[in-house]
């Protein structure tokens, strides 16, 4: 009994962090159209700004600076905002696939900075030893991942409620009238470049929030933390829920979830141990499936958008 | 040693153009990043593989070689059958996918399903094959000495041929009808489809050039570097930077971009660990879209 408990607390911290990330991007996707391909960058960036802040001081790396896990947080936010800024203010006055490409772009780099940037990143054995924002507070494993599983929750809640009043904002209506038509936006006066890059890097920096989450939940940050995998689990989330709609975005985000770590638990059973990288394979073949199938036959999602009509043209 | 990185540079640059020809008449015929273009080139080589060992499995004195070069006729025949089988692959796709969403989906949502396709597509190829390299063969090569510059005769094939091949489809573009009836998609789908052009058949033609093109590329990758399951991941960015840098839909841009981005790849290790070398098309990619969005040959818009 104990045992399900303490595996459905650890699901759940998992899933609602991911679901965070789900959020970001439903602000870029699903309520301003702006294709991220580089979900899993971001959240690496936030992961380790998170780490560098919070982490002991340590010689031959930077950072250590063991502030409290809040600072550490808002400090991932703002790095994952000011990379976003790099790749917006280049693409998002163009067509909009390059976002999509130098997105692609960043992504890898950050990858190779965190590879390779030793001083920085810890390298390839990343950056070890942080402090459990909650172990302070409860004894034993059970009790602290509990404790955390509150903090993520206070976490996706507060970005569920800010973000849900942000889209209910005239900014946020400004948002989907430039996803409807730009030119329609700016010729009632709408800046449409600004406007997207606020929300391109808003919605980045709440990536970034969900990447120092998950480092100050495991306690570490490496590079093989945020693969490209990453960023398709996430956007699969996004779509199997609905996209501009962030109650479906939370519920991707647990469902896709419980997909994946079931469909690895029943793999792990069955392939044997020696074609570790088929059954990897094999996973993401599902999630690819789910991916276009979603796309081809239920572009909404589980729960879509909900028509939002001004109250002074009802009839 | 900067007349060797040049060389290489030149090389890597040309299987780079080969395949950066067909991404960037999709982005502009079919007018959508295709972000599975890429796997399409480990399709072809892997596909060129098995086509590889079926011959030898036929027949042992197919194995033998061509003059200096590390590989023979087999090679050759199986790169023209895999060019037709990733062209089948793409049609098929198209069918299934592609078509489907073009015309009533937003069209990123095209780009969203390119992300989808490709990643099925690439762990197939893992499935099928493991994560382990292969090669075409096993024979080893003498390098010819050029002044200081030491070059593998493969590699004097592979640039020879991507020449022949971007001189064939030029004449293809100005002189067949198919060709100037692909331009005309290129400039302005409605006038063109007013003006009688078949546009379905023009889609289907832009597939398979581009298709058999990648499949090209992809065996020419793994003749001179390996073959692995992320051989196409890994070219993702630099044929972006190669279709973005010479401007989409030109068939010159095309091949210059991809020469740049060779160039800039190889020379790159002068100046900063060869560890950071696949984040150089990404600067690229920022550095024109800041000064020169349109690319080096497209026009403004």
């Amino acid at each position: 009994m104990i045992g399900i408990v303490s595996y459905l607390v650890f699901f759940f911290v998992i899933a609602l962090i991911l679901g965070v990330a789900v959020l970001g991007l439903n602000l870029q996707w699903g309520f301003t159209g702006l294709f991220n391909a580089g979900v899993a960058g971001f959240m690496a960036v936030g992961g380790y700004a998170t780490a560098i802040l919070i982490g002991p001081s340590r010689e031959a790396v930077a950072g250590g600076f063991e502030l409290p896990f809040v600072v550490g947080l808002a400090g991932g936010m703002v790095a994952a905002g000011a990379a976003a800024a790099v790749v917006g203010v280049a693409t998002l006055r163009l067509r909009e696939e390059y976002l999509a490409v130098a997105t692609f772009g960043i992504a890898i780099s950050i990858q190779l900075v965190a590879l390779n940037w030793e001083y920085l990143t810890g390298g390839t054995l990343g950056l070890i030893g942080l402090p459990n924002p909650a172990a302070r507070f409860a004894e034993g494993p059970l009790a602290r991942n509990v404790l955390y599983l509150g903090i993520v929750v206070a976490a996706a809640g507060l970005a569920y409620a800010g973000l849900g009043r942000i889209v209910q904002s005239p900014w946020g209506r400004t948002l989907k009238a430039i996803r409807e038509d730009e030119t329609v936006a700016a010729s009632l006066g709408k800046n449409p470049v600004r406007i997207r890059l606020e929300a391109f890097i808003l919605g980045s920096a709440i990536m970034g929030l969900a990447g120092g989450l998950y480092v100050g939940f495991i306690g570490y940050v490496s590079p093989f933390d945020f693969k490209p995998i990453l960023t398709f689990q996430i956007w699969t989330m996004l779509i199997v829920g609905g996209s501009a709609n962030n109650r479906g975005a939370l519920l991707g985000a647990v469902l896709v979830w419980a997909i994946w770590t079931t469909s690895g638990f029943i793999i792990s059973k069955v392939v044997p141990p020696d074609m570790m990288a088929q059954s990897g394979a094999l996973q993401a073949v599902l999630i690819g499936l789910v991916l276009v199938a979603m796309l081809l036959f239920r572009p909404r999602g589980l729960i879509g958008e909900e028509e939002h009509v001004s109250r002074h043209v009802r009839p | 040693m900067f007349l060797q990185h040049v060389a290489d540079g030149i090389l890597s640059g040309a299987i780079i153009s080969l395949g950066a020809i067909g991404l960037s008449l999709t982005m502009r015929i079919l007018r959508f990043a295709n972000f599975a273009h890429s796997e399409l080139l480990t399709w072809g080589a892997y596909s060129a593989l098995v086509f590889v060992g079926f011959f030898m499995a036929m027949d042992e004195t197919l194995g033998g070689s061509i003059g200096p070069l590390s590989f023979g006729w087999s090679l050759v025949v199986a790169a023209v059958l895999a060019g037709g089988l990733t062209a089948a692959v793409a049609l098929l796709l198209d069918g299934l996918v592609f078509s489907r969403l073009r015309g009533h989906a937003g069209h990123m949502t095209l780009v969203f399903a390119s992300f989808g396709v490709a990643l099925l597509v690439r762990n197939v190829i893992l499935l099928g094959f493991g994560p382990d390299p292969f090669y075409y063969s096993n024979e080893l090569q003498i390098a010819v000495r050029v002044g200081t510059v030491r070059v593998m005769p493969d590699q004097v094939f592979v640039l020879g041929l991507t020449a022949v091949l971007v001189v064939v489809l030029h004449f293809f573009m100005t002189r067949s009808r198919t060709g100037v009836h692909m331009r005309a998609v290129a400039e302005n789908p409605s006038l063109a489809r007013a003006s009688g052009v078949d546009v379905d058949a023009i889609v289907r033609w832009t597939w398979i050039i581009g298709a058999s093109g990648a499949a090209v590329a992809g065996v020419l990758y793994g003749l001179t570097v390996q073959l692995r399951p992320e051989l196409g991941f890994s070219l993702i960015l630099p044929l972006f930077a190669a279709a973005i840098l010479g401007g989409t839909g030109s068939l010159y841009g095309a091949v210059i971009g991809g020469l740049v981005v060779g160039l800039a790849e190889n020379l790159s290790v002068m100046v900063i660990p060869s560890s950071y070398k696949p984040a150089v098309p990404f600067l690229l990619i920022l550095a024109i879209l800041y000064f020169r969005p349109q690319g080096l040959f497209g026009e403004p818009r």
